[in-house]
């Protein structure tokens, strides 16, 4: 296993409708860059049990924890995998959060 | 084309209900994600990086104008406007609410659609050759045994949970389109010394971590005994397919374990035991019946004359896109889903919309999906060609690359798919872009790449002559070249290169190795001729020639 990133995001999918949730402040945003930023594991893994409520409530499935890092003072995922699920497809950028019009791009 | 009978129509109408009422469940919190993610499944139903994905079967991969015309619906009402066509000749939607989702399915009742079976460790939806039917070198249409198989696996409860995933590919030709020795099964349809049509059986080809070319179980397999033929290779999977390992569970690790001589022994002995039960023994009149729904439409006696058009680009079309029919005055249209700098497969709803009214306009009761993520006419009038033509580019879907280097086969990747390891559709649209000049597409002639984004293969990279894998190295893509695969008749795997290129160095090698085939190339030899006779090494120089960063 990796060792756990400095700097993590909470993360999940809305059970009614698959779209890409972020953590903020004890529930859920659609943004990325409102997103709580973790710095330590013990804060990151009590949001993630928090979490643990709403895949209860039916409200969001799969809620997991990611890392990022600060980049020209900005929040960035780590893996591209995570970029790609925050912005929309690469392919196809009118389409997902990318095109969304409170969309922050982060480049 | 086949029509649902009444019990084809009840038993669809049913699982809608059903599904209806699981998600209710799911909503309500009578069900957990673990215990509904298995009832989506078994609905064809994905979640992924963006939303849930929707996998809609299309049997042996022919469509109605009706049916092309529900797609478009779906596209505009549930997704955001477009659909995207497979490798297993299905269709896909990436923007799915799962609210929405019974609505879907009941909409797609309606035009005799559904998405069973199209996930899960049970017979997946049969494909066939795309050109079934139309082609001049089919001994017969592949669709009715195709059709039959399909019948037979439909929720058949001793194939519901097999040890994996089981996939049949069926075809009527010596030239093979459907990839057949890459499939679990499959069923070639072949003469005898007496001339008569039976199937040869294949068994354990396929891609994926572990690929393999399938073999020969059954070498001529009479019609009426072919169902018990394909249970007896069932039941030998289901018993003996490993369950304990996700990776080794493959029909493809059992043939190559116990050897295809063993394989063989253990078909026979179940084939005889089915045979003398005779309950799966096909009576003629039923194979005529289920024959009778794909005979081709009464064609008109019309000049074989090649057509002309004022339009100068409609020569490139027709050379390139337009391929020979059985019927003297018709021909085979692709119409290919490859723009140059698009994404492969892909088809907005306008596009399906404006297909479905140029079928029904001139008189094309079917289109099929190839499992190279392109559409094919099967039954056109050479007269109606460059009509056809002028219609297709107006809809942006005239691009005469079929076959050629730009016709690239990428499947979803880390763009839309939660198994991804690295970005597909990105590479094809660099090489497409690079090779963009039609003249030197013609001049590279047949090459067909082919891209997955991981290890499972959905890209069919181990059948490509060039063959692209991405990969993860920390959280970065890297790409893996290989070279000299074939999804064809002469069936074979890809040679790794070497280590992974970066996403900005693949481009340029892929550049490198073609523009060292047609340096090497002899007697217009293909680029997969040319490396079957020259080997990895030329090529292999030349593509890390000017790499500027190697994964290792």
């Amino acid at each position: 296993m990796a060792a756990t990133p400095a700097l993590q995001v909470l993360t999940a999918n809305r059970l009614r409708d698959g779209d890409v949730v972020y953590w903020r402040d004890g529930e859920w945003t659609d943004h990325f860059a409102d997103a709580d930023v973790f710095d330590g594991k013990t804060t990151a893994d009590a949001a993630l049990a928090a979490a643990q409520a709403f895949v209860k409530g039916r409200v969001v499935v799969n809620p997991y924890l990611f890392g990022v890092r600060e980049e020209d003072g900005r929040i960035r995922a780590i893996e591209e995998r995570e970029i790609v699920r925050s912005e929309g497809p690469s392919v196809r950028r009118d389409l997902g959060k990318q095109a969304m019009d409170s969309f922050d791009v982060q480049i | 084309m086949y029509r649902y009978d009444e019990f084809d129509a009840q038993f669809v109408r049913e699982r809608v209900a059903q599904f209806r009422y699981q998600v209710e469940r799911r909503l309500a919190g009578e069900l957990t994600e673990d215990e509904f993610k298995p009832l989506r499944l078994m609905n064809g139903l994905y979640l992924q990086l963006h939303a849930y994905m929707l996998r809609i079967a299309i049997p042996y991969g022919t469509l109605s104008a009706r049916q092309l015309r529900m797609q478009a619906h779906i596209a505009r009402k549930y997704d955001k406007g477009y659909g995207h066509f497979t490798t297993r000749q299905n269709i896909q939607f990436n923007w799915i609410k799962l609210v929405d989702v019974p609505d879907i399915l009941a909409d797609l009742a309606t035009v005799e659609m559904h998405a069973l079976q199209t996930s899960g460790n049970c017979i997946r939806n049969v494909t066939a050759d795309h050109f079934a039917g139309a082609a001049a070198d089919e001994i017969e249409d592949p669709r009715p045994i195709a059709e039959i198989i399909r019948q037979w696996s439909s929720i058949h409860p001793e194939f519901t949970y097999l040890p994996r995933k089981f996939k049949i590919a069926v075809s009527g030709s010596a030239h093979d389109r459907a990839a057949l020795k890459f499939h679990d099964m499959a069923v070639e349809i072949v003469k005898n010394d007496a001339g008569e049509a039976g199937y040869r059986i294949y068994a354990g080809g396929g891609m994926g971590r572990t690929p393999y070319v399938g073999h020969v179980v059954g070498d001529f397999v009479a019609k009426e005994d072919v169902l018990a033929f394909l249970e007896a290779v069932m039941r030998v999977y289901n018993q003996s397919g490993r369950r304990d390992n996700i990776y080794k569970a493959r029909i493809k690790i059992l043939v190559n374990a116990i050897g295809v001589d063993e394989m063989k022994k253990q078909i026979e002995r179940e084939f005889a035991e089915i045979k003398a039960a005779g309950t799966l023994q096909l009576p003629q009149p039923e194979i005529d019946r289920i024959t009778a729904y794909f005979a081709p439409p009464a064609f008109e006696d019309l000049s074989d004359d090649e057509p002309t058009s004022l339009d100068p680009t409609f020569k490139n079309w027709l050379k390139q896109n337009v391929s020979k029919h059985r019927q003297p005055g018709y021909a085979i249209a692709t119409i290919s889903l490859k723009p140059i700098g698009g994404v492969p497969g892909d088809a907005e709803h306008g596009q399906m919309d404006g297909l479905a009214d140029l079928m029904d306009e001139y008189g094309i009761a079917e289109i099929r999906v190839s499992h190279e993520q392109n559409l094919v006419l099967p039954h056109v009038r050479k007269k109606d060609l460059p009509a056809i033509y002028k219609k297709l580019k107006a809809l942006h879907l005239a691009t005469p690359n079929a076959g050629l280097v730009t016709d690239i086969i990428a499947c979803p990747g880390l763009d839309y798919c939660d198994l991804a390891n690295a970005r597909s559709i990105p590479i094809a649209q660099d090489i497409a872009q690079r090779f963009e000049n039609l003249d030197r597409q013609h001049d590279i002639g047949e090459l067909k790449i082919k891209i997955s984004g991981c290890i499972n293969a959905c890209g069919h990279h181990h059948a490509g002559h060039i063959g692209i894998l991405g990969v993860d190295k920390k959280g970065v893509e890297y790409y893996q070249l290989q070279l000299g695969g074939s999804g064809a008749e002469d069936a074979s795997i890809g040679d790794i290169m070497g280590p992974g290129f970066t996403a900005r160095d693949i481009g340029p090698a892929v550049e490198r190795v073609i523009d060292t085939y047609l340096k090497l190339r002899q007697n217009n030899e293909r680029f997969l001729d040319t490396y079957r006779r020259v080997g990895m090494e030329p090529f292999k120089n030349m593509a890390y020639l000017e790499q500027t960063y190697a994964a290792h």
